[in-house]
């Protein structure tokens, strides 16, 4: 049963090498924003100087790379490394932009069963030596394609959107993760103004069912999908919302005392009074 | 202050929708519970309840059903005697020789009703019932019901009767 663990508690040996922190972004859920969240986690710890490195686990329907803006630059992917078709440097597509983070990319024309799981386990070991932050992006799903994601993990964070179906499939996947991943939320897809008006849930309505540590909240807003149209990680901008909360939940994960997630559904009344009285909205 | 705001300016929104409906349904979905431990807690509901009536073990039924709130566990013990007598503190094997009937003391009107059928329980029943009498049980509340009750305990099974357990499930891969 816990076979998932095996592998995990390496104890550190001296001289051995220091491991990296694998935390892997999960939902149960499609179309919750895994693949946005990991791209701009990904950049926004990049961004503090962590040497990060991203792996697509969505084997068959890769899109990690076309969010980062790198698809042209794939030559090999997980696949070709677990079947040493490919090293580990041949396949690690670098960013520029980010010149600590690498992206090694998933299987476009493979499936989720060709991945061995406990090949996967030790290829994100492998990068845990070479890295600060290994991020995976995990499948939709509980099946095959997401135990071989979490194989290699030791940290979760589950993104959930304000909606029942979402919520339900974050409840149920954090009860298929057990207590060993710690899991860590963040709620994505916020929209201050229905929160409002009582019709959307807000962030203490999604947590007061799940009960998980609150990593941040990110609010809907136009730029986020005019950032992966580009290929261009919202975290690496300055003037949206959006990419400060991607830098606060890094922080958050770099274990800085950033203060409190703010409850954006809460806020939008008051920062609409502020707005009203000629403040900033923010 | 959410809900102050959505009072002041008579919002009803859907997210309270959202929020109860996720609320069962995580209910129903976190109640795994085995088929060995639906059992076990058949045997031990039959248990207590034999302690004042000799009820048919092989017909019980259990299930769970969602009430307007929560969720309920109903159980179904045709009963075939009521062997116990006054308070019903005796454990020992039953004696289907009724005591002497003791007269309902203070009724209310609805009690007055199911005295008609049957003694309210806790008073010593005049002689066996007829077979096959129905207790339903409501959880957590779980005590036996004299049949005219039934009206009334459904009523209350409504506010009352929730169950839940928090899954203890985790990934195995292979």
């Amino acid at each position: 049963m816990h076979v998932l663990s095996e592998a995990q508690e390496h104890p550190q040996v001296e001289g051995a090498p220091v491991l990296g922190r694998a935390i892997v972004v999960t939902s149960g859920k499609g179309g919750v924003g895994k693949t946005t969240t990991t791209a701009n986690l990904g950049t926004a710890l990049a961004q503090r100087g962590a040497r990060v490195a991203l792996i697509d686990a969505d084997v068959g329907l890769r899109n990690l790379d076309i969010v980062l803006g790198l698809e042209s630059r794939v030559q090999f992917h997980v696949l070709d490394v677990i079947e040493e078709k490919a090293t580990l440097d041949e396949a690690l597509v670098p960013d520029k932009r980010s010149p600590t983070m690498f992206l090694l990319a998933a299987a476009q024309s493979r499936e989720k069963e060709d991945v061995d799981t406990q090949k996967m386990r030790e290829l994100v070991r492998a990068l845990r030596e070479r890295f600060d932050y290994v991020l995976i992006d995990c499948p939709a799903g509980i099946e095959r394609g997401f135990k071989n994601a979490v194989a290699g993990a030791e940290e979760a964070i589950v993104v959930c959107t304000p909606e029942v179906s979402a919520v339900r499939d974050v409840d149920r996947v954090v009860g298929l993760l057990g207590n060993r991943f710690r899991p860590q939320l963040i709620v994505n897809r916020i929209r201050p103004h229905l929160v409002k008006k009582g019709k959307m849930l807000s962030v203490e309505d999604v947590n007061a069912i799940l009960r998980l540590p609150l990593l941040g909240t990110i609010a809907d807003e136009p730029e986020i999908i005019v950032s992966s149209n580009r290929g261009e990680p919202l975290a690496l901008r300055t003037d949206i919302p959006a990419a400060a909360a991607y830098r606060a939940i890094a922080a958050r994960v770099a274990g800085e005392d950033v203060p409190a997630p703010t409850a954006q559904g809460k806020e939008s009344f008051l920062s609409r009074v502020g707005a009203w009285f000629g403040g900033r909205r923010a | 202050m959410i809900d102050f705001f959505r009072r002041l300016f008579g919002h009803s929104g859907s997210s309270s929708t959202a929020k109860e409906r996720l609320r069962l349904v995580l209910m129903t979905d976190h109640l795994e519970l085995s088929p060995e431990i639906v059992d076990s807690m058949k045997r031990d509901l039959v248990d207590v309840i034999s302690r004042y009536v000799e009820v048919d073990r092989e017909k019980i039924d259990v299930s769970f059903e969602r009430q307007d709130k929560a969720l309920a566990m109903l159980a179904n013990i045709p009963i075939i005697a009521v062997n116990r007598a006054s308070n019903g503190h005796v454990a020992e094997p039953p004696v289907v020789a009724p005591v002497a009937a003791v007269a309902p003391e203070i009724v209310t009107p609805a009690e007055e009703e199911a005295a008609a059928i049957e003694p309210a329980a806790g008073v010593a029943p005049p002689a066996e019932v007829p077979a096959a009498e129905t207790a339903v049980v409501a959880a957590p509340s779980g005590d036996a019901v004299a049949p005219g009750d039934l009206k009334r305990r459904r009523r209350r099974r409504k506010r009352k009767g929730s169950i839940s357990a928090s899954s203890t499930e985790t990934v195995s891969a292979n």
